[in-house]
């Protein structure tokens, strides 16, 4: 069973970074949708507008500057002290080599670090946490640095609508150590592979490389349109998936923790869509103002969302020793965690700038 | 057919009058109908009937007779 639990290691400081140039929901779903629908579709997604890369800057270089953005915000953490380097992506630089490898050397870590890749959909911020909280949690490693960054503008076609008004792109960074203050962390992970198709890249991976055939763009029975070397999903799957494992998985951690969700002191729920995240919280009866949000202003973006909220207004919680995150999504793949964040400094997120 | 299921299924619909829905009518040929409906139907048979519809069960209904049921299907 993924129930883990860890005593004395906790974040130490959390940072992000987002592209500059805003796309604007209204504009990206004209050709999408008929006129009359465009401002229900961002009252029920959330989504108004969200950052987008440019096509020479990946989740790499987002990553970077929320790096650099926690260390100069932290100028007594030497980065000698970092023993692991994560990099949780599913839009790295490079198939070969990973991308931590790159990240070591631009960030100037030391040779004695160990770097590298993790790979998961929308719940790797909670799973990429809690390999950071096991390395931490041994003797000899005194920091984990976590960075977590997505740039899904790359790998979802403008003309798909499901896709297309939802994703933005972000970069964090999350440092991890041991101390007493911060009490005691609970997961619970959970994966169900039988839901693989429901989000996917079919195409461009060793099982079906990409080819002429399958860089071409199709049109789906919903009239949507991508290549295979871009994402699919089922949206009425994830749906279904998401209302039938996310209150649940939530009862179990809760449980393993001691507290409810309704007497945490806030909620970051994977900013997958406002509809989405409304719903859970009201099958769950936890009060709208416990949840935190950054989806309307910079979208769904994927396994960064967790720590995007977090730097985004984590600060805005008076108290924030009882804090709940939950991601969920492609795999099937979904978890949950308690955690304080009394004890970290959180940075407001930077813009990037080249 | 209840009469309860095609007001469950009216009150998700702003431009098509409840009236002139019956259990033959083919909802994805209504004019508002979208994806986002879908997802929203999703929710609200969960919430009315405490029913949660899988996805195949929308992608193969035609009518709202064939919606009705797969809810009692799946209960």
């Amino acid at each position: 069973m993924a129930n883990f639990r860890f005593n004395g290691i906790g974040i130490r400081a959390i940072a992000a970074c987002v592209p500059a140039e805003i796309s604007h929901n209204e504009d990206a779903l004209k050709n999408l949708v008929p006129a009359e629908e465009i401002e229900k579709t961002i009252t029920a997604i959330g989504i108004r507008e969200k950052r987008i890369a440019p096509h020479n800057v990946c989740a790499s270089d987002l990553c970077l500057a929320a790096a650099e953005k926690l260390f100069a915000d932290n100028p007594e953490i030497s980065r000698e002290t970092i023993d692991v380097l994560l990099f949780m992506s599913q839009t790295g630089d490079f198939k070969i080599p990973a991308t931590a490898p790159i990240l070591q050397q631009r960030l100037g870590l030391p040779k004695n670090c160990a770097a590298m890749d993790l790979s998961l959909g929308c719940s790797g911020y909670v799973y990429a946490l809690s390999a950071a909280f096991a390395y931490a949690n041994l003797p000899t490693v005194r920091r984990v640095l976590l960075l977590d960054g997505e740039t899904f503008s790359k790998i979802v076609n403008p003309r798909d609508r499901v896709n297309a008004p939802l994703y933005g792109d972000a970069g964090t960074a999350t440092l991890i150590e041991k101390s007493e203050t911060f009490g005691a962390t609970c997961f619970v992970l959970k994966t169900d592979g039988s839901g693989e198709a429901s989000v996917k890249i079919p195409a461009g991976a060793c099982r079906l490389p990409a080819s002429a055939e399958t860089l071409a763009e199709k049109t789906d029975s919903e009239g949507n349109i991508r290549s295979g070397c871009e994402v699919f999903m089922n949206g009425m799957d994830v749906f279904n998936f998401a209302i039938r494992s996310v209150p649940a998985v939530m009862k179990e951690t809760a449980e393993f923790a001691g507290f409810l969700p309704n007497e945490a002191d806030g909620i970051i729920f994977h900013q997958a869509n406002k509809m989405m995240t409304d719903f859970l919280a009201a099958r769950m009866r936890i009060p709208s103002e416990k949840i935190l949000y950054s989806l309307h202003k910079y979208g769904n973006t994927s396994s960064a969302s967790i720590p995007l909220t977090i730097s985004e207004c984590g600060k805005n919680l008076a108290v924030r020793e009882r804090i709940f995150i939950c991601g969920f999504g492609a795999g099937l793949s979904w978890g949950a965690a308690t955690l304080s964040l009394s004890a970290t400094k959180i940075s407001e997120p930077v813009t990037f700038e080249e | 057919m209840s009469q309860k299921f095609i007001e469950i299924f009216s009150a998700l619909l702003t431009q098509t009058p409840a009236e002139t829905l019956s259990e033959e009518t083919k909802f994805k040929e209504l004019p508002e109908w979208n994806s986002l409906l879908a997802l929203s139907l999703m929710t609200l048979v969960e919430d009315e009937c405490n029913v949660l519809l899988k996805g195949d069960d929308i992608r193969k209904a035609e009518t709202l007779r064939d919606l009705f049921d797969a809810v009692e299907r799946n209960r």
